[in-house]
């Protein structure tokens, strides 16, 4: 029954995907109605000016665009124009280092404040005012203080993904079951085997989905911190595309940047499952 | 006169506005085909020098009628060795830098910085310069301050503002050159095609590339003469370049005064129409700058001369109208502008469809001149006075020097033990009405609609 349910749910998607782009499709076919101008001027002109064709394109267009950045992806023309492969590997790039920076701040102290109910408390009244800033408000702090762009994009990595990676440790570890640590102190297990030995293995789960947690945020905030600060990264190349209002190449973008992130996610989805236990 | 003429001909003014008789394009070609760099340099020079002894231009050309030009030249040799200042400014030390990052900002004031880079301006200076496309000017103001870029195109407003601290901290800035004159537009939405008078336009919604920017200034002066208060009347904001069409398609403006090719692209994309050409407001108006930090300039000044005498060297080529088209072709691919090559070399030809199904032809649309003129910082100052970005008392001749008169023109002068000049200004008319650089305050005092 439940590979007749995959089968179903997989047909289901390629029918949806399907009407969709075929509603794209008739959508975006141009008027096609041409504009009566004087030669000269129309030279002059663009095509959505003067045959009426719609200035956003079709799902032919898009793919054949894809296709073209997919076929060329490492190619380097000039500082400020590389192909989409280089500018997806500095993105992943700076989220791997902030994020990874976040992991060994956010795990030890997440652990510290989940078994110390004094740090807990004291802490939570910063956690709760730091948590909801928008990650890009810390831009223009970092720009001016840490005075480099590349590092103030892998700060702005670095705290968007501590927030969600802490509380869910903190809330991992303090709610170990008290069953498993009154046997562990019964056995007179020393603190640092309870950490590694009881406390990680049963928290593991919670931590590992607080860490799937940030790192789609982190894939969603370097786009925006990108498009800022500028220079490389996918970001800089919807921003640079956006420059010439070329909405081709912004949707190819959005593509790749969607399936990039799906990657991201599904990477932890496995590592969560390796980590997972029945109860 | 542009920077590159004769100083020594009686015939021609040494004013910015000698273009407007019309001859200054052929002249400028005439010139430079007869000219080679060394000539060239040597003209900037001595355009300096005259331009010191001489504050009055009526003066010096009485003066070349008198005595006649060979004889002023080996008059004015005699006290004031040229060929030495020339020599200055052609030294080349040993560089103490030579991989530069100079930001930019992907529009088209920003062209003699952006084409010294395919043309190898750069490189014949023995500079290997990247040139980075940056987002905003918010970014590149920090950028520059953080000493990421060694030097960057900014506003000419910026440099002032930065060194007031106006908007940012105070920090010394120069700004050694003008890249380009006129260039900028008003553009209007289509559905607005009918409602040409300013005094119309009341409840509009305008955007600016920045606050501290000649569009700001230009546009709430144009305002302000058709009876409007920019403040109240109608809603002026800061919207990046790129993002200016976008919100023009989107109904969110009405309008904008934004440097091209944004006016341009705008009238391709059939969004918009070009209602006023920036020079029909002010005619030869400063706008982009070529900017450093007092610090590149005092620690590595020969790698600083270096890059200036690219930047002079571009601008020169790029003041020439038949290098027009190979210049829109170098900068318009992905890696610079972006831009469809016909939206460029519109914007810098000067023939181009304005939207309402003309094509107009003005060759001086765009202009590049790198002579930073004092009086164009001090009616920049007068305007932040105006709207109120700075309050109190200005030194509206000190912080101009400061700015806009570190230049090398000054500076080598100097090293050549010379006295530098004490006043290069020059008035001029914005919308028909005369500005005299000596009086700041009156002039300020002069308009009805202000913050002060």
């Amino acid at each position: 029954m439940t590979g007749s349910l995959t089968l179903r749910a997989g047909l289901l998607s390629c029918i949806l995907l399907t009407a969709f782009l075929v509603v794209w499709h008739l959508a975006t076919r141009g008027a096609g109605v041409a504009v009566e101008m004087d030669p000269e001027y129309a030279a002059l002109m663009g095509a959505t000016a003067t045959q009426g064709v719609s200035a956003m394109p079709g799902p032919l267009e898009v793919g054949a665009t894809l296709w073209r950045h997919l076929r060329d992806p490492f190619y380097v023309n000039g500082t400020n124009d590389m192909g989409v492969g280089i500018q997806i590997a500095y993105s992943i790039a700076r989220v791997g280092i902030g994020y990874l920076l976040a992991v060994a701040v956010a795990v030890p102290v997440g652990f510290l404040i989940g078994m110390s109910p004094l740090m807990s408390r004291a802490l939570d009244p910063f956690i709760q005012v730091m948590k909801p800033i928008s990650p890009l408000a810390w831009m223009p702090l970092a720009l001016y203080t840490i005075k480099d762009s590349g590092l103030s994009a892998i700060f702005v990595i670095f705290i968007c993904s501590l927030w969600p990676m802490l509380v869910n440790t903190a809330f991992g570890v303090a709610s170990v079951r008290k069953e498993w640590l009154n046997v562990a102190r019964t056995l007179e297990v020393g603190p640092l085997r309870r950490a590694f030995l009881v406390i990680l293995p049963a928290a593991a789960p919670t931590i590992l989905t607080g860490m799937r947690i940030s790192i789609g945020i982190a894939w969603l905030v370097i786009v925006a911190a990108e498009m800022l600060v500028g220079g490389t990264g996918i970001g800089y190349f919807v921003w640079n595309e956006w420059n010439n209002l070329s909405i081709t190449n912004v949707i190819t973008a959005i593509l790749v940047i969607g399936v990039i992130g799906m990657i991201l996610d599904q990477m932890l989805a496995r590592l969560a499952r390796l980590v997972t236990f029945p109860e | 006169m542009a920077t590159f003429d004769d100083p020594f001909d009686s015939s021609r003014t040494l004013t910015r506005r000698g273009c407007s008789c019309g001859r200054h394009a052929s002249q400028a070609d005439h010139d430079a085909a007869a000219a080679g760099e060394e000539a060239r340099l040597t003209r900037v020079v001595e355009g300096a020098v005259m331009r010191a002894l001489f504050p009055n231009d009526a003066t010096r050309r009485a003066f070349l009628r008198a005595v006649g030009t060979s004889t002023a030249a080996a008059a004015v040799a005699s006290v004031l060795p040229l060929g030495l200042v020339t020599e200055a400014f052609a030294a080349t030390g040993p560089l103490e830098k030579t991989d530069l990052k100079v930001g930019f900002i992907p529009i088209t004031c920003a062209t003699p910085i952006i084409m010294a880079h395919p043309m190898g301006f750069y490189a014949k200076q023995k500079l290997n310069v990247e040139v980075v496309k940056t987002a905003g000017w918010a970014v590149i103001r920090d950028k520059t301050l953080n000493a990421e870029y060694d030097a960057a195109h900014m506003l000419s407003p910026m440099p002032l503002a930065i060194t007031l601290g106006a908007g940012s901290n105070p920090i010394p800035y120069t700004m050694p050159a003008v890249e380009n004159v006129n260039g900028q537009a008003i553009t209007l939405a289509m559905k607005h095609k009918d409602r040409r008078d300013p005094k119309d336009w009341k409840g509009f919604k305008f955007a600016v590339p920045f606050d501290y920017s000649m569009h700001n200034y230009l546009l709430r002066y144009y305002l302000a003469e058709a009876g409007l208060d920019p403040d109240t009347d109608v809603q002026i904001r800061a919207v990046p370049p790129p993002e200016m069409v976008a919100n023009l398609r989107a109904d969110n403006l009405d309008g904008f005064l934004a440097p091209d090719p944004v006016n341009q692209r705008a009238v391709y994309d059939g969004v918009g129409f070009i209602h006023t050409l920036s020079k029909e407001i002010w005619d030869r108006h400063p706008c982009c700058a070529f900017a450093a930090s007092e610090k590149f300039v005092t620690e590595m000044p020969n790698t600083y001369a270096a890059l200036l005498r690219a930047i002079m060297e571009s601008t020169a080529y790029a003041t020439r109208p038949e290098n027009r088209k190979e210049i829109a072709a170098a900068i318009a691919p992905a890696n610079y502008l972006n831009q469809p090559v016909t939206v460029v070399e519109q914007v810098l030809t000067g023939t181009f469809a304005d939207g309402l199904g003309n094509v107009k032809r003005v060759p001086d649309r765009i202009d590049f001149d790198p002579f930073p003129w004092e009086s164009f910082a001090v009616w920049i100052l007068t305007q932040m006075k105006r709207w109120g970005q700075i309050k109190g008392d200005v030194d509206y001749a000190g912080v101009a020097r400061k700015v806009f008169l570190a230049t090398d023109a000054a500076r080598l002068m100097q090293e050549a033990g010379l006295t530098p000049p004490q006043a290069t200004s020059k008035s001029f008319s914005v919308m028909g009405k005369p500005f005299d650089p000596a009086d700041p305050e009156g002039y300020i005092a002069s308009f009805a609609i202000k913050r002060t």
